[in-house]
């Protein structure tokens, strides 16, 4: 791990609107700790997208650090409700524009798209709910999961994100329980279930699959849902310059897999790391999760469904394949992301 | 003038018809009853195509919420209609509708909260919105339901606060009254057009980009809220301004609160929604015993008409107050403390009882409320003794 070095001043680095992307989406100046994997992830996903975006925001880490009163970070228009309504708010959103624009109050030709960002808080605990409705209803709408597996905004409680033997506040390390008891929940396999017409799973260290995902789910009408995992410094405990590290072992371990699905049956593999690395190295790097590293019962149980999982993946792919022949389906033209 | 013609419709479906004149543009709905049929009525409205609205039949009263704050922010003329236990669901987004100054439309068709479980009704689930900064009418019948929608919308959006419009359920919603409906244009000029710069910061404005729902830290918080207070008194002043522009198309005058030989009475019965009439019914069979007795109707409930409330009972001997929900608190219900509090900086406070009645759908007799008024009487003359300012009148023993 690298040395600790100095940080900025603030006002230093706000002299620097340029040099420090003053224009962006989610402009600098907020306040999310140093090393958040998050800023990343809203950027690369906003800036993969030509047209203008109105963003809806759960409660959590990025909402309460970037719309601050009387200030904001935010470039383009933003709008948070609270915990469990993301997606329902955007759905709002979205409808409001459908009839305004049937009704010419917005020009036929005025397009926007509309987002919105839950932590897995929001997103697979309170706002499960209002995620799947939304999906149900086939609003025309981009929801992405930055996962961080657990309630780090609150200081660390266990959610239904994080890992079986994982240390948070709700799960301490104690005599008679080991951390978490269960193992995590895997939304985008529900949000897959919902037959929408996109699905996807990302990391953001590989800032050009993120977004190709985000251009090819905005390409496509109906909802459509990235869970991307967003390591936490602070929760996690690793040092705030190894955030993408920690994404990118998460991938070559296979613990998160980077795949899409399209219309809930065509599947896609799209990174697969030819000699994984074991799940140690990926706990090892991690104080809130490594205590599991002496239990070798557990670590079994980690590892069996990191592999079963990804079995799984790979039958579905090859499924899909043979699918889409059987119904003259060009799989490969199926996950094609169309030009700009 | 505008032209007017009278239909048999029950409460819902005069709501229903307020609905499909002002043609919002967004309705997200939940089902509960006795809401549900109202919402019945519109939907074969959207699917007939006679209207324009995007219905967004949702997951829940605290997502049809949250889709109306967001289809409101974004620039959209917005209601939903919930009940009872829909309207407690709704009440953390009713505190975020109303601080982030959303206009937008609620039909409270009043039930009562579990448990028990009832699907009657009785107030306590609006007053669960008591102190949310929304605005709160209430509706006596069909006919104050489709006007009170209608003026709702006017309200709204001048106010900068969402508004509820209340009418009681089942006895309002689901009974069969003749109701006077304005022409659909007058209606549609009364409330304008949709245009998303009716509200000053849309969010579909995406050249102007905002920030809807920041957090404030202690030191804003309360100037966010200091704001919200003092905005919330001028509440009183659009209310009036409508109440008027809107007696111009209907002839028909709101005010405040609506009062009944109250001129010369010594006691006064107060009540809302559809049991107004018979508590005229019990002052008129009172009057002709020779009591000198009236009656008087809360229509804007939140902001409270403190000051007509305060000269309204200026003159009177005692002042009974009949809530239809219980606060269980020792003190009373809550419009008993709402009028006590109105009657603080009165000089001559009349002497006040509370009674709790109608509770989960129990039918209201003019008997009862002629024992409310007896009661009354003889607590004021001393004749009576009491325990506590409130008290049951419909308890069987």
């Amino acid at each position: 791990m690298a040395k600790k070095r100095p940080i900025a001043l603030l006002s230093e680095l706000a002299s620097h609107k340029e040099t420090f992307g003053g224009d962006m989406p989610l402009a600098p100046g907020h306040r999310m700790c140093i090393g958040c994997g998050i800023p990343p992830i809203v950027n690369e996903i906003i800036l993969a997208i030509n047209e203008p975006v109105i963003v809806s925001n759960a409660t959590g880490c990025l909402e309460v650090t970037t719309g601050v009163y009387p200030v904001t970070a935010w470039n383009v228009p933003w709008i948070h409700v609270n915990f469990q309504s993301a997606a329902t708010v955007i759905a709002g959103v979205e409808t409001a524009y459908k009839v305004l624009k049937k009704k010419g109050v917005i020009p036929a030709d005025k397009k926007i798209h509309f987002l919105a960002f839950g932590g897995d808080g929001g997103s697979y605990d309170i706002g499960f709910q209002a995620l799947s409705a939304t999906a149900e209803r086939g609003h025309n709408v981009l929801y992405v999961c930055y996962n961080n597996e657990g309630y780090q905004n609150t200081g660390y409680q266990k959610s239904s994100a994080t890992p079986i033997g994982a240390y948070t506040k709700t799960t301490p390390v104690g005599k008679a329980k080991v951390g978490k008891q269960e193992p995590r929940k895997d939304l985008t396999m529900i949000m897959a279930a919902h037959g929408v017409p996109y699905v996807a799973q990302a990391s953001p260290h590989i800032f050009r699959d993120l977004t190709k995902k985000t251009k090819k789910a905005i390409s496509m009408p109906g909802f459509k849902f990235i869970n991307v995992l967003e390591p936490c410094t602070l929760s996690w405990r690793f040092s705030p310059e190894d955030t993408m590290r920690l994404a990118k072992l998460a991938v070559e371990t296979r613990y998160w897999p980077v795949y899409e699905v399209i219309n809930g049956k065509y599947w896609k593999v799209n990174i697969k790391p030819k000699k994984p690395k074991p799940i140690e190295e990926y706990i090892a790097a991690q104080p809130r999760w490594k205590h599991v590293l002496k239990y070798p019962e557990i670590l079994e149980k980690i590892q069996k469904e990191v592999d079963e999982k990804w079995n799984l993946l790979l039958h579905l792919e090859e499924m899909s394949k043979k699918l889409a022949e059987d119904e003259g389906v060009d799989y490969e033209e199926l996950f094609k992301v169309p030009e700009d | 003038m505008a032209q007017t013609k009278v239909i048999a419709l029950t409460g819902n479906q005069a709501a229903a018809e307020a609905m499909r004149q002002i043609n919002f543009d967004v309705a997200a709905v939940y089902p509960i009853s006795p809401q549900t049929e109202l919402m019945g009525f519109f939907a074969e409205y959207v699917a007939n195509g006679e209207v324009d609205t995007e219905m967004v039949a949702v997951d829940g009263e605290h997502s049809a919420l949250a889709t109306c704050i967001g289809a409101a922010a974004a620039g959209a003329r917005t209601i939903t209609a919930s009940a009872g236990p829909g309207i407690a669901y709704m009440v953390e987004n009713m505190y975020v509708a109303s601080g982030m100054r959303i206009p937008m439309v609620l039909l409270d068709v009043n039930r009562a909260l579990s448990a028990p479980l009832s699907i009657h009704c009785d107030h306590a689930d609006s007053m669960l919105t008591r102190d949310t900064s929304w605005i709160s009418i209430f509706s006596e019948n069909a006919q104050e339901a489709y006007h009170n929608i209608i003026m709702s919308v006017k309200i709204s959006e001048k106010a900068m606060f969402p508004i509820i419009v209340n009418y009681d359920g089942y006895i309002v919603s689901h009974s069969i009254e003749d109701v006077e409906i304005l022409d659909d244009e007058t209606v549609r000029n009364f409330v304008g057009p949709s245009d998303i710069h009716r509200i000053p910061y849309p969010l579909l404005d995406v050249d102007k980009p905002v920030t809807y729902g920041a957090t404030a830290q202690p030191d804003y918080y309360t100037e966010c809220k200091y704001q919200q207070h003092v905005d919330f008194l001028k509440v009183y002043d659009i209310v009036r301004e409508v109440f008027d522009e809107f007696a111009e198309i209907s002839g028909k005058k709101y005010d405040f609160i609506e009062e009944y030989k109250t001129e010369d009475a010594e006691y006064i019965g107060i009540s809302m929604g559809s049991s107004f009439g018979t508590l005229k019914d019990a002052v008129d069979r009172l009057r002709e015993q020779g009591k000198k007795v009236g009656a008087i109707k809360i229509r804007l409930y939140r902001p409270f008409p403190v000051k007509e409330i305060a000269q309204a009972l200026s003159k009177a001997k005692g002042v009974v107050v009949l809530d239809r929900a219980d606060s269980f608190d020792g003190i009373g219900g809550p419009l008993f403390k709402d009028i006590a509090s109105a009657l603080i900086a009165s000089e001559n406070r009349p002497y006040l009882h509370n009674f709790i009645y109608g509770l989960g759908g129990r039918e209201i007799h003019e008997e009862e409320f002629m024992r409310a008024f007896e009661r009354l009487e003889r607590l004021e003359k001393g004749v009576d003794t009491r325990e506590n300012f409130v008290e049951y009148l419909q308890v069987r023993e």
